[in-house]
């Protein structure tokens, strides 16, 4: 079945945003979007698969052995690289909540605050 | 909205995608497919410029010009993750007491510690030939850095890291970037094409200015991150409310 790759990654997607959803824990919902984030890879990664290929170096292997598509690995690392400074800048505004509204259940955080 | 109408609502926008999704995947090229005309094209190119990570090609010569604006998100979460993280007016800081770490794992933490960071150079200085770069480097010289708080404490942590330098070299990194950048326009190019020598394919010195990026890239996030780690580490370790009496946390 060929498609299931491409299904595992949207499988990964739902699993993070039900978690988002039902989160009642700001950081448990920071890591819930990571997952989320994290099927957006595996997509990446699938799309660029060719059968049978390996990784895009040419250091070791000689040249024209089949490869895998470079160009979705490295937006897979842009992909990585900004998922994990959000991943920080969102802890530390969790930290901020967690320090002037003393909770960090988002169900908790209803009124505004001036 | 309350609790139970929010996962209702979920289930029924999950239920949607999934249907939605499996259609698109099905409209797909089949997993594994051989026509790869973009990843053909860019291994080409690659091999063109004497690039033999491809990967690498792709992200600091071809587009270039994306990576610019991947590292100035990267440099603009480092800078709003310190405002957020800074220290309020009714905060103060505490005196982190240290803790006691096992023999074993300081002398096995000072062992690593220089072979982390050999590692994090050699993976950003090799980014052009095998798998790595400035991203990936960056980050583990920024978490060998840390080998000093995992075996000793707190304070030495804090002598090994100096914060003032970091802060400037995070700029400096960020900013050569884009001064790069300008080595196109100069030569009578586009911007951040890739104009320096390309050298010979498989040698430290090919790529022309994918090795240059790299390290800029490397002193950017290496730098980056050791500070992003270091307001975080201060939050948890020195800083205390004032309600709160006491010395700083136990490192």
């Amino acid at each position: 079945m060929t498609i299931l790759p491409f299904l595992s990654a949207g499988w990964i997607f739902l699993a993070g945003v039900y978690g988002l959803v039902t989160s009642r824990n700001a950081i448990h919902a920071v890591g819930c979007l990571a997952v989320a984030q994290s099927s957006t890879y595996v997509l990446l990664l699938t799309v660029g698969y060719r059968r049978g290929g390996t990784a895009p170096y040419f250091t070791d292997t000689p040249l024209g052995t089949r490869v895998v598509d470079p160009v979705v690995q490295a937006l897979a690392l842009t992909d990585v690289v900004v998922g994990a400074t959000v991943t920080a800048l969102l802890l530390g505004l969790v930290m901020q909540v967690r320090k002037r509204h003393g909770t960090v259940d988002p169900d908790a955080l209803t009124g505004l605050k001036g | 909205m309350s609790r139970t109408a929010r996962i209702r609502l979920f289930w029924v926008a999950a239920a949607v995608f999934a249907v939605a999704y499996t259609a698109a995947c099905t409209g797909l090229p089949r997993f594994g497919t051989e026509v790869h005309p973009y990843g053909t094209r860019a291994v080409t190119s690659a091999l063109h410029r004497h690039t033999a990570n491809a990967v690498s090609a792709v992200n600091f010569d071809q587009r270039a010009l994306d990576t610019l604006g991947e590292e100035s998100i990267l440099f603009a979460a480092v800078l709003g993750t310190i405002v957020l993280l800074r220290r309020t007016r009714d905060e103060r800081v505490g005196q982190p007491t240290a803790g006691r770490v096992l023999p074993s794992t300081r002398l096995l933490g000072l062992v690593l510690l220089p072979v982390t960071l050999l590692t994090g150079v050699y993976i950003v200085a090799h980014g052009q030939l095998s798998p790595g770069g400035g991203f990936q480097g960056g980050v583990i010289l920024a978490t060998g850095l840390h080998m000093a708080y995992v075996a000793a404490d707190y304070r030495v942590l804090k002598r090994v890291r100096p914060l003032s330098v970091l802060d400037v070299a995070d700029a400096v990194g960020a900013g050569a970037f884009v001064a790069l950048g300008f080595a196109g326009l100069i030569a009578g190019g586009a911007y951040l094409q890739n104009v320096l020598p390309l050298g010979t394919f498989g040698q430290l010195s090919s790529g022309g200015l994918v090795p240059v990026l790299n390290a800029a890239v490397g002193v950017e996030v290496g730098s980056g991150l050791i500070v992003l780690l270091a307001s975080f580490l201060d939050q948890a370790v020195e800083v205390r409310s004032q309600d709160r009496s006491g010395s700083g946390g136990g490192t």
